[in-house]
């Protein structure tokens, strides 16, 4: 007779997820190998997402496209998520396993916090992450990179706290911003040139989007203000309040006060105007 | 070889569910109240860290009486059991009808294969997501009993006596601050006083929250709501 229990309380899995998943699911578990070749097909990538630290937390910030080669896969996608209460992730690589990751990683906190009574440390959560982001290496070398930014408000430190990833797992604390994905250069040196210590967070979430638009500007893999279908960023604070996502209508109207800005950046016409040449 | 003693099925049956219920009458109450704010929990708990009351998913939450390694344990498998179903699923997939009769099954296996029964008595209590949904609290005994209950229901210890008191006082859409003076007050019934703010835990299923509805209320809130 089976005396197996229902419960999976006996497992020796104690607070994680993920070891849970391996025992009891292993399928349910995202895939490390996944074959011979990724030049086969196209890989959907998921390109720009930044995260600034500003005064009492952080803001966190992505474009919403997701291309596969030169097509647009997809106008909407989201990038940037929470991960729990404190802390959120944004995701910037191939968008299919990135997703995925989001999700597991999402459980994973949720879980230890319910078994244990308590939440992770900030530090801990992220050393999570770049577990996952290193069992992932095998599929990276296939072409599957994923390479999230992740932030959050440290409620020991009381301050945000950004940190970035590299695609073999390694953890690195960036000290103010970060900036990833294929328009990350451009959205980081815009952010660059504006960024000090004390930036309050709404000034945090109109330099996200200027950045944002800046990279959309330069990389055509980094979506844009959509003004014909109403898509802008999507932008969240991380605070001691929590994690709060700004709705569309708020981005929406944040982002086109901005337009017709600097952030244009110049460039559109056909150069000066005071020459005017008879036809 | 030696002939052990006879022993009737009946007997080892009854001797095994009055070992648990002894374990369990020894511990101290705990009432669950459906109120308009959701589901309240209470329980008498001098301690600060380790909890009767927990949650177990989005709208669902966890209390245990009895032993608190043995509750313990059947709470972070009903963690797993949420996450693996809810991860492997969709969140909503996750209901405390399903829960409950994972726990119905696993007290019930304990009951007649293990050494000893387990010695506790559990609830699994979930708060409705739609203004008219009903909330859901299943007890589940020692033995694998489940007993699917409305309004109130009192665990543990003075389980009896408080089940009269509350026959009489309890009425439905109590808000949050009358349903918690309510149940501090009958968890001091056959007792000297009822427990101080200090001694008691208290959690809520908020049917105003979405996602995750559960959260402990404490401190100055719970100083607030039992002054009235």
């Amino acid at each position: 007779m089976n005396h197996e229990p229902v419960l999976p309380a006996f497992a020796d899995t104690g607070s994680s997820f993920v070891d849970l998943l391996r025992r009891v699911a292993p399928d349910a578990l995202p895939p490390t190998v996944m074959g011979q070749s990724s030049q086969a097909f196209e890989i959907t990538h998921g390109t720009t997402v930044v995260a600034i630290r500003c005064e009492g937390g952080v803001v966190m910030a992505g474009d919403r496209r997701a291309t596969a080669g030169y097509t647009i896969a997809n106008r909407r996608i989201e990038k940037v998520f929470a991960a729990d209460e404190l802390s959120g992730v944004a995701i910037a690589g191939a968008a299919g396993p990135a997703v995925e990751m989001v999700r597991l990683f999402q459980v994973q906190l949720q879980h230890y916090e319910k078994v244990e009574g308590e939440q992770l440390s900030l530090e801990g959560k992220a050393n999570q992450l770049a577990q996952m982001v290193r069992a992932n290496l095998p599929a990276a070398m296939q072409g599957f990179v994923v390479v999230p930014l992740f932030a959050g408000y440290d409620n020991r430190r009381r301050h945000g706290r950004v940190f970035s990833f590299d695609a073999a797992g390694g953890k690195y604390e960036e000290a103010d911003y970060q900036a990833n994905g294929s328009g990350g250069v451009h959205a980081r040196n815009w952010i660059k040139a504006s960024w000090r210590e004390g930036l309050s967070p709404d000034d945090a979430i109109e330099l996200a989007i200027r950045a944002l638009f800046a990279a959309a500007d330069e990389d055509v893999a980094t979506g844009g203000p959509d003004l014909v279908r109403g898509i802008y960023p999507n932008v969240a604070v991380i605070d001691a309040d929590g994690f709060r996502p700004l709705s569309d209508s708020d981005v929406a109207a944040r982002a086109q006060d901005l337009l017709g800005g600097p952030a244009r950046g110049g460039n559109e016409t056909q150069g000066p105007q005071s020459q005017e040449r008879e036809g | 070889m030696s002939q052990p003693f006879y022993v009737s099925p009946e007997q080892v049956m009854k001797d095994r569910a009055d070992y648990a219920r002894k374990g369990i009458a020894r511990g101290r109450s705990l009432v669950a109240l459906e109120c308009a704010d959701g589901v309240l929990l209470l329980a008498e708990n001098p301690s600060r860290t380790l909890f009767k009351i927990s949650e177990l998913y989005d709208r669902i939450a966890f209390a245990g009486v009895g032993k608190y390694n043995e509750f313990q344990s059947l709470k972070i498998g009903g963690v797993r059991l949420a996450d693996l179903k809810g991860y492997q699923y969709s969140r909503e997939d996750v209901t405390a009808n399903g829960i409950a009769n994972a726990y119905a099954q696993t007290l019930g296996q304990v009951f007649t294969h293990e050494m000893k029964p387990y010695e506790v008595e559990i609830l699994v209590a979930q708060v409705g997501s739609e203004p008219d949904e009903p909330n859901e609290l299943f007890r589940i005994l020692y033995d694998g009993t489940v007993i699917d209950e409305s309004g109130f229901t009192v665990l543990g210890g003075q389980a009896e006596t408080i089940i009269e008191v509350l026959k009489q006082a309890y009425e439905p859409g109590l808000d949050l601050g009358a349903a918690t003076r309510l149940g501090a007050r009958v968890l001091g019934e056959g007792q000297q006083t009822a427990p101080p703010a200090d001694q008691l835990e208290v959690g809520l299923l908020d049917r105003n929250r979405t996602g995750r509805t559960f959260r402990r209320i404490k401190g100055d809130e719970l100083d607030a709501l039992l002054a009235g």
